[in-house]
């Protein structure tokens, strides 16, 4: 754990303190983001995995300032390079989006303009953010094009978004969320639509473009093997709150939370032969009938009577954090 | 014994334009051919895998067992009865009751107007048989409560919702479950769930599967035999321990090289060159050659015939045990 321990000192890119995201009812306020805190170390790639309504995709969106109404911001504290992000009127907020904030998403169809070709699309992003010439945005264009392994760029400069097959849509969409060079790269589920085998082509390039330009990456899933793969440090979401945290290897290979070790315990893996699956029994419990206590503990086996009463706690130590009253491994 | 024996099924769909358009525009007529040649039998109470990438034909497959595509060419046989026998209505008739199916979305495959239990009852209801209590008992057999039945599917969540797809296509007491990706619109425990409930399912019943995934982990999970499919082609067919432990084909080698695993940390990818051709426009010969690393002339010009290597069969020139 000495990479960790030296690499805290860093300044964080970014640092989420306590993010509350609220969406107002007619019944009450619900929280699909609740109390969330994490940072970003330059370079780093923070997992956020979780299955569907964890609130993982409602934190990269708050995070780059695209909640959808009514959804919106209650608390906390976003900061980005020690500026503080979360209350920026929106124009202010469309500049650093794309700027410093890079976006890809999960379907690459709808994250392009179909009726653009990919060059404009690209060069009116780069001249969006910098301050180049039409000419010096179309070099950069192709050569981000390039990069990111499209054959015969200049040609493809013209070509339009339904011309390309998934995995190139793909590499496209992360040629126009690097083409600005921004230092924070949102990826959310950028491989859920694609084939394996474009699936290891699309992470590895990921991995080696953010590797090359120092930018950090969030990377949204709910795919622990991609989890594994690719990132540095994970945090696992449950019901809108981060029950764990830490070092991928130590998360993944020793899951402290029971919801964490039942995630794990469940996927399957093609190396080697399961008899019988580990199952969590139930599903997650809807925002508006959280349980009290842990929101897990209907689900939990481990859980005590203080789970079903008192809110979770944060139990930290030198290698992650874990939101559990009675966590796998005693912290000591 | 073979519940279902498939020989040289092919499936050739016709994408072209409208006639007035190919007319106008001059444009010849276009072919898919999605599924091309494909044999194999699967032995009752097995489970038979079809894994591949998009494209490559396996749902088309499935599809055409149940009778909701018929073949362009080959034959299907079930149960020794022909699918394409008319001439035998009665036991073509008692077939469809021996055959269901699972399909992947459990959001689209339940009408949200109906009840859990016109659903289930369905594929009886059709056949003017007499209900009595099946309905409670295939909720009850999937893990669900009796009273579920006169509630609505969006009363539901995702999983439980698949456990009402599973016990209707149960609940006209089938040999043959096709099931079509079942779990890859589920979240991972859910997935498991769903996975433990249909291998219990298949040991208590007997039941034989057609297990259709693109996810190689589940197909080891689940399958006896597997059969690996890539634009329509049978590449590789072997038993489940075999096709993982020594893979013949190269095609399967990259599969399972690029499935991301949850024990490879930090691990660098060696991503596969190349990708799906264009299935309108095949790769002469061998359809893989184009991304093989072991090709050579022989595979730009001939198609390899599978062949039969130990306990597996393989179509490629250069495949050794």
């Amino acid at each position: 754990m000495t990479k960790t321990a030296t690499v805290i000192e860093e300044t964080p890119v970014l640092c989420v303190d306590n993010l509350l995201v609220e969406i107002p009812t007619r019944y009450g306020s619900l929280y699909p983001v609740n109390k969330v805190s994490f940072s970003i170390i330059p370079g780093e790639i923070l997992g956020l995995v979780g299955e569907s309504g964890a609130g993982k995709s409602m934190t990269g969106n708050a995070i780059s300032g695209l909640l959808d109404r009514p959804a919106r911001i209650a608390g906390g504290k976003i900061e980005l390079n020690g500026r503080q992000i979360d209350n920026l009127p929106t124009n202010e907020m469309r500049r650093i989006r794309g700027r410093e904030i890079g976006m890809i998403f999960q379907d690459p169809l709808t994250s392009l303009n179909p009726l653009l070709q990919i060059g404009e699309q690209l060069v009116e992003t780069i001249r969006e953010h910098l301050p180049v010439s039409r000419s010096e945005a179309l070099k950069r264009a192709i050569r981000g094009l390039e990069e990111v392994g499209i054959p015969a760029a200049t040609e493809r400069m013209n070509a339009y978004p339904h011309e390309f097959s998934g995995g190139m849509r793909q590499r496209v969409v992360i040629a126009l969320a690097l083409c600005a060079e921004p230092q924070l790269i949102i990826a959310d589920e950028p491989t859920t639509a694609l084939d394996v085998s474009v699936q290891a082509q699309i992470i590895s390039l990921l991995k080696r473009l953010c590797f090359e330009r120092g930018a950090s990456v969030i990377l949204v899933t709910h795919d622990m093997g991609v989890i594994a793969e690719t990132a540095d440090r994970v945090a696992v979401m449950y019901a809108g709150q981060v029950v764990e945290s830490g070092a991928v290897r130590d998360v993944l290979s020793a899951p402290r939370h029971p919801y964490a070790q039942g995630l794990t315990g469940s996927v399957l893996t093609a190396t080697r032969a399961t008899v019988r699956l580990h199952q969590i029994p139930g599903s997650m419990p809807r925002l508006d009938k959280l349980p009290i206590g842990c929101a897990f503990h209907p689900r939990c086996s481990r859980s005590l009577d203080k789970c079903r009463s008192t809110p979770i706690p944060t139990l930290a130590d030198g290698n992650g954090r874990v939101a559990c009253w009675n966590p796998m491994e005693q912290i000591q | 014994m073979n519940l279902v024996s498939v020989e040289k099924l092919t499936k050739i769909f016709d994408v072209s334009k409208p006639w007035l358009n190919r007319f106008f525009e001059r444009l010849p007529k276009r072919k898919l051919t999605a599924v091309s040649e494909v044999s194999f039998e699967i032995i009752a109470g097995s489970t038979y895998a079809l894994v591949g990438e998009s494209g490559s034909g396996k749902s088309t497959i499935g599809k055409m067992l149940v009778g909701l595509l018929t073949p362009t060419s080959g034959t299907i046989t079930i149960e020794g009865v022909r699918l394409d026998d008319h001439g035998d209505k009665r036991s073509l008739d008692k077939l469809r009751q021996d055959v269901q199916m699972i399909f992947q979305d459990p959001y689209a495959s339940l009408n949200p107007r109906w009840r859990v239990r016109n659903i289930i009852a369905e594929p009886i209801v059709a056949r003017k048989d007499p209900i009595g209590d099946i309905v409670e008992r295939q909720l009850v057999q999937v893990g669900l409560a009796p009273e579920d039945a006169s509630k609505f599917p969006h009363e539901f969540s995702g999983g439980q919702r698949q456990r009402i797809g599973v016990a209707r296509a149960l609940s006209s007491g089938p040999k043959l479950i096709v099931c079509d990706e079942p779990t890859s619109a589920l979240d991972v425990s859910v997935q498991a769930q769903v996975l433990n409930l249909m291998s219990d399912l298949r040991n208590d019943l007997g039941l034989t599967y057609l297990f259709i995934s693109h996810d190689l982990a589940v197909v080891r999970h689940m399958a006896n035999r597997i059969g690996v499919l890539y634009l329509g082609k049978l590449m590789e067919e072997a038993n489940t321990s075999d096709l993982f432990n020594s893979p013949l084909h190269p095609y399967t080698r990259m599969l399972l090289a690029a499935a991301p695993r949850i024990d490879r940390f930090g691990h660098k990818i060696e991503p596969p060159a190349g990708e799906i051709p264009d299935p309108i426009n095949p790769p002469s010969g061998c359809v893989f050659h184009p991304r093989c690393p072991l090709a050579t002339e022989i595979c730009k010009t001939n198609r390899p015939e599978l062949r039969l290597l130990d306990h597996t069969r393989v179509a490629c020139h250069h495949a050794q045990v």
